[in-house]
């Protein structure tokens, strides 16, 4: 039997965010239906407040969805993390008190992994992620993007098929983010997972994706799923090609009115129309 | 800031302390404070020395110290303890909030007689009395550092599937802990101040009640060595609790 080729699916997924003291509830996303292929590269790109987190989120189970559901391999997703989900935030989120080797290893001495298969695992990813001459060092020693880089091998070790990144780079400069993006597709091929990227670089998704969808402004809905067609053995020099244009055009296209609604202006007809 | 830097500190710090007794010393010295009044502080270390090898004071310094160790031990798993589950219910702390901030204004030691009256002269009343000196600093300060973890940890924590007891230890404990400090060091000098002074108004032992007693005895020179004495041990906690504190914080600030 043919291996079921969607390996994470959203049906008529919405999520309304309850009314808090003064304030009236908030539609922050859907209804929106996607499904993830088995090891693509899939990434997510909207305005400002349109819902991309919270699509994240629903998806890895951290919130329940108001309404409609979410599957990962063919089962409900409902109220925990699945196992086989690793996800990966915007957010500094490596443990200060703990040095690098052991930010690494903290999931897997919480399985409870016995000491020879933590070391192996570790020091692969470590290594992998270009750690190895830092695992004694502390994260406040560390450049933001390495304390990124500390966060993903501690993804990385519990070998999740599913990889969440929500917006990993926000916080970068733009060479590193290139170069951050080379790293997250050595990783993809190396793993095989299938990688959801929340982004608000349109370069970014255009050159590490297979599929970009582009959300509404909030409630985000999806408006369009953009194929890139880029080779697997990809890196950021996909950025000089001819067809790279074309397709961060594609995205802007949609984005831009979606922005300027999102920045509550109306938007403008297109040059020429 | 780099080691050289922290030795300079510490040598300015030295120097002040130095200055400090120096000062006392030659005032007392010299006879512009009367001798009958305060010792120098040469003799109080002297009489502190003679006193510690006579053994006389060894069973009131256990059971002071023991008391303040019981004090400290409870009222940092208790504060902490605490702090962790008000910050879990922000209703409960919005409601609690106004005692937190009058309750350092209540005078403890009205209720030492109730206490006494309820478990008899023993060391339960003066522990308890340490414990109320230094639980809410604990947990005054254990909600400030809950505050300050990121919001991002209870995600990874939720990523890893931690259950809350182990999340609250393994996750939000480490992430507070710069913080903690703060009441880590108060909680030792209220746990001293509660035992001490509740010695010092009624016991039949111990640290206060000897300090009083030398006190009412016109016996300067162990009243002065057991202040030293008392003076020395808080200082010392102290100092090694601000000593792990820039530790950690090196650690946590690359600094």
């Amino acid at each position: 039997m043919a291996p079921n080729p969607v390996h994470a699916r959203l049906s008529g997924v919405t999520r309304v965010y309850a009314a808090v003291a003064g304030y009236r509830p908030v539609h922050a996303l859907g209804p929106v239906d996607l499904e993830l292929r088995h090891g693509e590269f899939f990434s997510v790109v909207g305005p400002s407040g349109c819902g991309k987190s919270t699509l994240l989120e629903v998806m890895a189970g951290l919130q329940p969805p108001s309404e409609g559901t979410v599957e990962f391999e063919g089962k409900k997703v409902a109220g925990e993390v699945p196992d086989g989900v690793g996800v990966v935030f915007q957010e500094d989120a490596s443990f200060p008190w703990l040095t690098v080797w052991d930010n690494a290893a903290f999931g897997l001495r919480r399985a409870g992994m016995d000491g020879a298969e933590i070391e192996r695992r570790v020091g692969d990813a470590l290594a992998f992620m270009g750690l190895k001459d830092f695992q004694q060092a502390y994260p406040a020693q560390l450049s933001g993007g390495m304390r990124q880089r500390v966060c993903i091998a501690r993804t990385l070790v519990l070998q999740p098929r599913l990889i969440l990144l929500d917006e990993p780079f926000g916080a970068l400069d733009a060479q590193t983010r290139l170069l951050m993006g080379d790293e997250v597709l050595r990783l993809w091929r190396r793993t095989g997972a299938t990688i959801l990227l929340i982004t608000h670089a349109l370069d970014e998704a255009a050159m590490l994706s297979d599929r970009v969808g582009v959300m509404s402004a909030r409630p985000g809905r999806f408006l369009d799923l953009v194929e890139t067609n880029w080779p697997k053995d990809r890196d950021s020099t996909i950025v000089s090609q001819a067809g790279f244009g074309a397709v961060t055009a594609r995205l802007w296209h949609h984005l831009r009115g979606e922005s300027m609604k999102a920045m509550g202006q109306s938007a403008p007809a297109p040059a020429g129309a | 800031m780099n080691h050289g830097a922290m030795n300079r500190v510490g040598t300015i710090r030295l120097i002040v302390i130095v200055g400090l007794v120096g000062t006392l010393e030659l005032l007392i010295r010299a006879d512009v404070i009367p001798r009958r009044t305060i010792l120098p502080p040469s003799e109080m270390a002297e009489a502190l020395a003679n006193l510690l090898a006579s053994g006389k004071a060894t069973q009131d310094i256990v059971q002071t110290l023991t008391c303040v160790a019981a004090a400290l031990v409870s009222s940092i798993i208790g504060g902490f303890g605490v702090g962790v589950l008000i910050h879990r219910v922000p209703r409960l702390r919005r409601a609690l909030d106004p005692f937190f901030a009058t309750y350092y204004a209540v005078p403890f030691f009205i209720f030492y007689p109730v206490l006494i009256a309820i478990f008899d002269l023993s060391l339960l009343p003066i522990i308890l009395m340490g414990f109320a000196f230094a639980v809410i600093a604990m947990t005054i300060a254990t909600l400030n550092g809950l505050d300050r973890v990121p919001k991002v940890m209870a995600k990874v924590a939720r990523v890893h599937r931690m259950a809350g007891f182990d999340t609250a230890l393994r996750m939000k404990l480490p992430a507070a802990a710069p913080h903690l400090f703060t009441g880590l060091k108060l909680c030792v000098a209220y746990s001293f101040i509660g035992v001490i002074a509740s010695e010092f108004i009624l016991a039949p032992s111990g640290l206060g009640h000897a300090i009083a007693y030398a006190y009412n005895d016109f016996d300067n020179r162990t009243m002065y060595a057991l202040m030293l004495f008392v003076l020395v041990v808080v200082i010392t906690a102290n100092m090694i609790l601000h000593g792990w504190e820039q530790r950690l914080l090196r650690r946590w600030q690359g600094r």
